[in-house]
């Protein structure tokens, strides 16, 4: 019997059917007997002393259950936690949920109001009476660094500093030929999952549920119980349908840690739910660092090494992974490319604005940003084409597996492939062509043409590589696979996924694995009662982590299932082979399939002696290695000099994601992505007033990119699988919004060199576009 | 408080309300049609898209009691006999959702962009859901999946 394979097939999502009806389970959806609405005061000052909270007017309100300030919470709080110490010096302040006596960011909590539904909520809001004493802002990182700057906390406005060295740099500089310097400012963005935050807390007096729209129900819990000291196996944390997270969901936040307390203070269930300008002030923030990079180069555009120099804006507190972000990006400043030498030193600083942490590719794009943008600065400094040099300098295909000067090993790959599809897709040397013949005509519209061909490390993580890098946790993930009496299977994961189709594409694995159809799979996850081990989803880990315990649990059932084979057929289990979800015996018509051994396990009627009357498996995984996605994207990006306007003309992307299982969800992941890096090149800026207010606070003021900003994006692949997981997969989760920033601001620089411009400052908004070209003009 | 009448995926309903509850929490918070989510509060998203007296409106930015009278669909209420409407059908088919949060809005939205242009170009589909945002997807698949929904919609008026 022949079954199709259902890995690589276009399956259409079985999650859908939930969500474009309505029928969703969104945290706010959800209501408990005699839950109470929670709602924050939130501090108006960057940095300011309280010197009086009065909640007693609240309280007085119709309709008011409680209303409590940070003093009222100051006994049992805790310190949000920091897992990421990535120095031995680093400074980790102390983190209260609600802030007592400092507050440090605009946005930070410094009273609630309880009430029976979220009105009068927000009317008592009004009644509480807070008192500050005004301390100094700290917002630009150069100036926070210096003697005698305002301290953010008692022990500095320097967080931790970190540097790493590979190589004979001083060497590598030492008579170089060509030596590119530059500055670049990854500038500060706000994730935007379009579903803002939600806590629903519950408890019966004894243990607690917490309902949270988050990423990471299992890491949450244990942080929940580290912090408040509510033991761990009281606590239950279930992730229903969650709004997209992109790291903004990766956190564990003080609304989650004050809702819990609440819950127990009052004895009954309390929801917050946030609203989108609570959530832009308040969401942890992304990138915002300023980066120094030099590149020395020999007078053919051979690399010999790199130096970055990295100042990272952390925040007011260190949260749950903010210290690792620039970390993560630390061993891939060197991108793609062979080169002699390498140091990187990053200091990170404290400043009186919302903490950054984890955002779509999280330290990976502002690195890859820098390499592919410096390149195209090499390429213009030695008169090359932007494609040739790279390809002078970048890891052949027959050099896997190679290991990076920053000491990585790059397991597999072709550049050559990705690159060359990309540039006929594209129809580069025809736009090459018309971008001379309109720098030669003049024309007002100048066409630009950026590539991009990056790489990055994902598949979060070896576990012994995190502990080398001072990661608080493991990055392994769990699995269970049931063999359900009537031969349907029920798989657990330990990923926790908020759109990105685990359901289904776990089902395609596991019908594959099992030989069972695509229909009779069901996955369950994120509710830790029912999910019990996992370490969630971010850091595209899912596939290549989690779907591996999949497999791996799989074939657990498998050989349990062939040793009960062997039994009834009355064969050795060697004399077996599995083939379209049945054993059967070699050379003979004797066949058992798996349904009829998940019943025959059920009966328990004969099964041999000592062995266990279950199919059912579960599985741990842990990767040897990072996976290393890659891919060439080219951008043609039209430039009006008179206005500034920047118009996408053409966007190509040829990704290498191993092994591809679903690849409607690879090419949605591809585009979402893409659309988020030219988000950050073109629209998106969180921006601070010199006070440190916030002033894009809103969707009217933050602009993230509509249909019509858009332009349709041209997508191919080529397949190297991975070697470092038995399924070849990488994942591609965060590809696209790495390889697309630096695509698209190496178009808008290529428009504009000729005019003397070789950088403009994300995001290339058309005023920003346009001073720079009245500069050169004047 | 005002007492209004409406009229909600075919059900009437009477209630008491505040004069400034907006029709989503109206929706979402006393008759339990939790289908259509809330994504900000400046109307901008368009998560939140209904229709009301047969056009599209954002609901967080209209008041319960400028509901009165009116027929309220949702998401909620787009299906006949549960079976899918063929533009969520259509965006099932090309993967146009991913997380799904401004699903309903964006299903709505495309529907009520149709009214005006049965046959809408991509440029057209995509000036006309420029008031629904989508952080998944790109968008691509969704301009996909209107333009395949426009066609089933054509399909069946068309049909005999």
């Amino acid at each position: 019997m022949t079954v199709e394979q259902e890995i690589g097939r276009p399956r259409r999502r079985k999650e859908d059917a939930r969500l474009l009806t309505g029928r969703t389970r969104w945290t706010d959806n959800l209501s408990r007997a005699g839950m109470l609405h929670v709602m924050f005061l939130r501090s108006p000052m960057a940095h300011a002393r309280i010197t009086r909270v009065d909640v007693s007017g609240a309280r007085e309100l119709p309709g008011v259950v409680a209303a409590f300030s940070g003093q009222d919470f100051a006994a049992e709080q805790g310190s949000l936690p920091c897992a990421w110490p990535v120095s031995e010096d680093i400074v980790i302040p102390d983190h209260p949920p609600m802030a007592v006596s400092e507050v440090r960011y605009v946005g930070e909590a410094v009273a609630c109001v309880v009430a029976t539904d979220r009105y009068r909520a927000a009317d008592a809001l009004e009644a509480i009476d807070v008192e500050y004493d005004p301390l100094p802002a700290v917002l630009d990182m150069t100036e926070a660094l210096m003697d005698g700057s305002p301290k953010v906390h008692e022990a500095g406005n320097r967080a931790f500093h970190v540097k790493i060295e590979s190589g004979d740099v001083k060497a590598a500089f030492r008579d170089a030929p060509v030596v590119i310097d530059r500055t670049y400012v990854q500038q500060r963005l706000i994730p935007s999952a379009m579903e803002p935050r939600a806590v629903l807390a519950d408890t019966d007096g004894d243990s607690f549920t917490m309902w949270s729209a988050t990423q990471i129900p299992h890491i949450l819990r244990v942080m929940l119980a580290v912090v408040t000291g509510i033991p761990e196996h009281k606590i239950r944390v279930i992730a229903p349908d969650v709004g997209g997270g992109f790291g903004s969901k990766l956190q564990v936040t003080a609304e989650e840690v004050l809702c819990l307390l609440l819950a127990r203070k009052l004895g009954r269930p309390v929801k917050w739910t946030e609203s989108r300008s609570e959530g832009n002030l308040t969401v942890h923030h992304g990138r915002d660092q300023i980066q120094h990079i030099r590149l020395a180069a020999d007078a053919d555009g051979r690399l010999r090494g790199l130096q970055v120099d990295l100042l990272a804006d952390m925040g007011a507190y260190l949260m749950l992974v903010t210290p690792g972000i620039p970390m993560l990006g630390a061993s891939m400043f060197n991108g793609i490319y062979k080169m002699d030498a390498y140091e990187f030193g990053c200091t990170g600083v404290f400043t009186t604005k919302m903490p950054t942490d984890a955002y779509r590719g999280a330290g990976r794009p502002e690195a890859t940003f820098a390499i592919e943008r410096v390149m195209d600065e090499l390429a213009a400094e030695l008169r090359m084409d932007p494609v040739e040099v790279r390809r002078r300098n970048w890891i052949r295909h027959d050099e896997f597996p190679y290991t990076t000067i920053s000491g990585l090993t790059y397991d597999s790959g072709n550049y050559e492939a990705a690159t060359d599809r990309a540039l006929a897709l594209f129809g580069y040397d025809k736009l090459r062509a018309e971008q001379a013949d309109r720098r030669d005509r003049g024309d007002p519209v100048q066409l630009g043409i950026g590539v991009s061909t990056y790489t990055e490390m994902c598949g979060l993580a070896p576990s012994r590589m995190l502990g080398e890098a001072r990661y608080a946790a493991g990055g392994w993930e769990h699995a269970s696979v049931r063999m359900l009496p009537t031969g349907k299977v029920e798989v657990v994961t330990g990923t926790s996924p908020h759109g990105q189709g685990h359901v289904t594409a776990w089902s395609q694995i596991v019908a594959d694995a099992l030989g069972v159809p695509f229909e009779d799979v069901t996955v369950l996850h994120g509710d830790t009662a029912i999910a019990h081990k996992g370490m969630d989803t971010y850091g595209s880990r899912s596939l290549a982590v989690g779907a591996i315990a999949v497999v791996k649990a799989c074939d657990k059932v498998r050989e349990k299932a062939r040793k009960l084979a062997a039994h009834l057929l009355e064969c050795s289990p060697d004399d077996l082979e599995f083939e379209g979800g049945a054993f059967q015996v070699r050379g003979t018509d004797q066949r058992r399939t798996i349904q009829e051994l998940a019943y025959a396990s059920f009966t328990a009627h004969d099964v041999p002696d000592g062995v266990e009357a279950r199919l059912d498996s579960d599985a741990t995984f842990d990767p040897e290695n990072y996976s290393f996605p890659h891919g060439t994207h080219l951008c043609a990006a039209e430039v009006d000099t008179e206005t500034g306007m920047v118009r996408i003309r053409s966007y190509v992307a040829v990704d290498d994601v191993g092994t591809v299982v679903n690849p409607l969800i690879v090419e949605g992941q591809v585009h979402g992505g893409i659309a988020q890096g030219i988000a950050q090149a073109l629209f998106e800026e969180a921006v601070y007033d010199a006070e440190g207010n916030l002033l894009t606070t809103t969707m009217a003021d933050y602009l993230l990119p509509s249909a019509a900003d858009l332009p349709d994006f041209q997508l191919d692949r080529t397949e190297s699988p991975a070697t470092s997981n038995p399924l070849g997969v990488k994942g591609v989760g965060e590809t696209g919004t790495i390889a697309s920033t630096p695509a698209v601001v190496n178009a808008v620089v290529d428009a504009l060199r000729p005019r003397g411009i070789h950088d403009i400052q994300m995001p290339c908004t058309p005023e920003r576009v346009w001073r720079s070209l009245e500069g050169e003009r004047r | 408080m005002p007492r209004i009448t409406v009229t909600v995926d075919g059900i009437a309903y009477e209630e008491d309300v505040e004069p400034r509850l907006l029709l989503v929490h109206l929706l979402r918070e006393k008759l339990g049609k939790t289908g259509t989510p809330v994504g900000c509060d400046t109307s901008n998203c368009g998560a939140c898209t209904v229709m009301l007296d047969g056009a599209s409106v954002k609901s967080c930015s209209v008041l319960a009691v400028q509901a009165d009278g009116c027929d309220v669909v949702t998401i909620e209420g787009l299906g006949v006999n549960g079976s899918m409407h063929p533009m969520q059908r259509a965006f099932h088919e090309e993967h146009a959702l991913q997380c799904g949060y401004c699903t309903p809005g964006m299903v709505m939205a495309a529907i009520d962009l149709l009214r005006d242009d049965p046959e809408p170009s991509e440029e057209a589909i995509r000036q006309g859901l420029e008031g629904n945002l989508c952080r998944c997807t790109g968008y691509c698949n969704i301009v996909k999946a209107v333009r395949r929904g426009a066609q089933e919609m054509g399909r069946t008026v068309s049909a005999p």
